[in-house]
């Protein structure tokens, strides 16, 4: 089981992924059966199958995540948001950086509250500008030390710029501070 | 508002401020690059005991710009666009002399490289950079790298728009942008501030003119009054492409806002999967301006005026953190250096090729030439760091500059210095009268170290030197700028030279493509020009040849000596040129090439 991280504290984790079984959710059989979801499971859906079946999932009363891949717009989510518990966005490969626009994206224009979760080949080096761009959760790879990645999320202490867990720019609150003094 | 603080302020009087024109650290800025260092210790720390895997350290150690190359690891040292104190030339020349093999390389993006350090000595490197107010942050990997400018900012006569403090803001907003560490490919901005454009913005992934609309006067107070031209898609490499005007006016404030837009466009469409088509330059010609423009500005509409958006006051911080120079009244004209230069005509040739204006009575820049021939260009050694660092001290304010032509430049020197100054330049070897000529060779460092190279670029820069060694020549033919690349990454961006040379390998064999008709600005009002390649490659050892037959071509041609060689190529075309160079020579390589073939 994969090590979580959330909110900065090693964390368990109760959610299902429906990840590689998008095709048995949505297949209807010859006699119209189409499977149920299991009604107290928190389940993360990839987004072709919250798409598909987005009433059901949402209408039971276990939470409902979905998963967005790099190339998934977070666009698609606006209208539904509010009603999901959690997003996880994937990194099939730590290199890959469109995850980063995809939770600044979630966070800041379509006001996403709910975990932020970044899963796949998710590393302690990354985890810090991951959190700087919104995600408060972390699915940490196989081999990651857990421990390690805490330490990380502190290794600089200051940002330049304008992200989701500090939306002034430090120009804006040097500017402050010189104000107050 | 005014912005430029010339000769308004200067910070004489307090002890722990250098008298010179750059930005000084505050306790965040020094706090943030002393965290870097710990963490990339640690970092390597892991990688050495075997806690992190090459291909994972590879990324971080890019970011702190760390190659691992043919013989040894290359460490790129970040000159934030070229600028440079006596005191952080000194400690580069202790590093060369402590970790490496006595000396540097000065690349063509105003970065410093050493060529020699060992892997666990890195992390003690960064400690000793960041005790003088420097790092190696993002000078390597797929992110914003060091931002470059005009050699000449806030000098230049012709400049509209002193680049240097938007420079520091862009500085600060790109190091370490979470959103934009892991690009699809690096990320090249430059700025310039002048209408000649001295920093090849059209090359480059985003190219930024700073101009005022209101006229050239130097001073300015009106957000809507300076903005900036935005050229985006520009570049060199594998596919060279002169940049797209994207907006043609993009006040001051919008600045950050506006790169974000762009950048964030680029990271989440930009192609990963194939490194040659990464850059934003295929994603813009892929889409058209238009469509990726109509992108940004949907884009832009989101964090145009949000908290990024910068404020007069901030602009107004940045520029109170650099020191100015403080100049002294002078006589426009000095009479005892004219008076000179009629007697000594070696020093006449030096004032004219590297004594530049400045827009201060009484001040010139002076470059000093790091071509001198036998001398790898770029190379300074450790002993030289320190005396032009002496040198910098004594006639320019303690300051200097690195330029993408991979010389130094000090910009503030009186006039009345100028022999003097010439005299121990001379004895070092840094006098080489040749800016802009000829022999004034750009060289990316080439197969001799870099294990990208198909071929090396250094011998052939020495042999063609050698060729041109009577300087009277080199005058005669006038303003020529030759630049050589050992591969198709085109570090010695050979698109924009007059005569362009790119190293290619075949079967093994080390061969030169010749280009000419490149530039990199100043042709016609057109900001930057690609070169064409006139035919078959040349060995090593033919290449001087057809470097003097187009030389010959050229001077048969020319109107006047006023006509410089890259007007007679877009006068008269390659065909002539092409027909000189080959002749006879083309059948017998085309019978080579057959042979090869055939083997």
């Amino acid at each position: 089981m994969a090590k979580l991280i959330r909110n900065e504290r090693i964390a368990s984790d109760n959610w299902q992924s429906l990840d590689a079984d998008t095709a048995r959710w949505v297949a209807v059989r010859e006699d119209g059966f189409v499977p149920d979801f299991p009604e107290d499971a928190d389940l993360i859906a990839p987004l072709a199958l919250l798409r598909a079946r987005g009433g059901d999932l949402l209408e039971r009363s276990g939470r409902t995540g979905v998963l967005l891949e790099p190339n998934d717009d977070p666009a698609a989510l606006a209208g539904v948001l509010e009603r999901l518990a959690l997003v996880a966005v994937r990194f099939p490969k730590y290199s890959d950086g469109r995850g980063y626009s995809s939770a600044r994206l979630l966070r800041e224009r379509y006001g996403f509250r709910g975990e932020l979760r970044a899963v796949g080949d998710v590393l302690r080096d990354q985890v810090l500008f991951m959190k700087r761009c919104g995600f408060d959760a972390f699915a940490l790879r196989e081999d990651q030390d857990a421990s390690g990645a805490l330490a990380a999320l502190g290794e600089l202490g200051e940002q330049y710029q304008a992200s989701y867990d500090e939306p002034q720019p430090l120009f804006r609150r040097r500017l402050a501070q010189a104000a107050a003094a | 508002m005014i912005f430029h603080f010339i000769p308004l302020r200067h910070n004489a009087g307090r002890l722990d401020l250098p008298l010179l024109a750059m930005y000084q650290y505050d306790e965040i800025d020094q706090r943030l690059v002393d965290e870097r260092v710990a963490q990339f210790r640690d970092q390597t720390r892991r990688f050495l005991a075997g806690a992190l895997p090459e291909d994972e350290f590879k990324a971080l150690r890019l970011r702190n710009g760390l190659y691992i190359q043919k013989y040894a690891p290359m460490l790129r040292v970040a000159i934030p666009y070229g600028m440079l104190s006596s005191t952080q030339l000194r400690k580069l020349a202790h590093i060369a002399r402590t970790y490496d093999k006595g000396y540097g390389h000065f690349s063509t993006r105003q970065n410093l490289q050493f060529n020699w350090p060992r892997l666990e000595d890195v992390p003690e490197i960064l400690a000793e950079l960041a005790t003088v107010q420097m790092h190696a942050i993002q000078t390597s990997g797929n992110c914003v790298r060091n931002i470059t400018t005009d050699h000449f900012a806030g000098i230049a006569p012709d400049e509209v728009v002193n680049p240097l403090v938007w420079c520091e803001i862009l500085r600060q907003w790109s190091t370490f942008h979470p959103e934009f560490t892991y690009l699809p490919r690096k990320f090249k901005i430059a700025v310039s501030g002048s209408p000649a454009d001295r920093a090849a913005t059209a090359v480059h992934d985003i190219g930024l003119v700073a101009f005022r609309k209101s006229g050239s006067e130097y001073a300015y107070s009106d957000p809507n009054d300076v903005g900036f031209r935005v050229l985006v898609g520009g570049g060199l490499g594998r596919t060279p492409i002169v940049g797209h005007e994207i907006r043609e006016f993009l006040p001051w404030p919008h600045l950050l806002t506006y790169l974000e837009a762009i950048l964030r466009v680029y990271n989440r469409h930009g192609r990963r999967d194939n490194i040659h088509k990464a850059r934003i330059k295929i994603l813009v010609k892929e889409r058209g301006i238009d469509e990726f423009r109509g992108e940004v500005e949907a884009e832009w509409t989101h964090l145009k005026d949000g908290p990024a958006t910068l404020t007069a006051d901030e602009v107004r911080r940045v520029a109170s953190r650099f020191t100015w120079p403080q100049y002294e009244p002078l006589p426009r004209e000095d009479v005892l250096v004219a008076a000179y230069a009629k007697a000594n005509r070696e020093f006449a040739a030096w004032q004219r090729r590297n004594v530049h204006p400045h827009r201060v009575q009484g001040y010139a820049a002076v470059t000093l030439s790091l071509k001198k021939t036998g001398v790898p260009p770029g190379d300074l050694t450790a002993e030289q760091m320190d005396t032009v660092a002496d040198l910098a001290e004594r006639y320019c304010f303690g300051e200097l500059r690195v330029t993408h032509e991979q010389n130094v430049v000090l910009a503030d020197v009186r006039i009345r210095d100028l022999p003097a100054l010439w005299w121990e330049a001379k004895r070092l070897g840094l006098a080489t009268p040749n800016v802009g000529l000829l022999t004034n060779i750009i060289s990316c460092p080439g197969g001799d170290f870099c294990s990208l190279a198909n071929a090396r670029s250094i011998p052939v820069a020495e042999a063609i030197q050698r060729r041109f060694d009577d300087l009277d020549f080199v005058f005669d033919i006038g303003e020529l700028d030759l630049n050589i690349s050992g591969c198709m990454n085109a570090c010695g961006h050979h698109h924009v030279g007059h005569i362009g040379i790119l190293g290619v390998d075949k079967n093994g064999a080390e061969w030169y493509q010749l280009e000419i008709g490149g530039h990199q600005g100043g042709v016609g009002g057109v900001p930057a020009g690609l070169g064409k390649v006139i035919g078959p490659s040349f060995s090593a050892a033919e290449v001087p040849d057809a470097i003097e037959r187009l030389i010959e071509v050229y001077l048969e041609r020319r109107d006047s000596d006023a006509e410089r060689f890259i007007d007679v190529v877009h006068r008269i075309g390659v065909a002539p040129f092409k027909e000189r160079v080959y002749g006879k020579a083309d059948q017998e390589r085309a019978h080579r090439e057959r042979q090869l073939a055939v083997a």
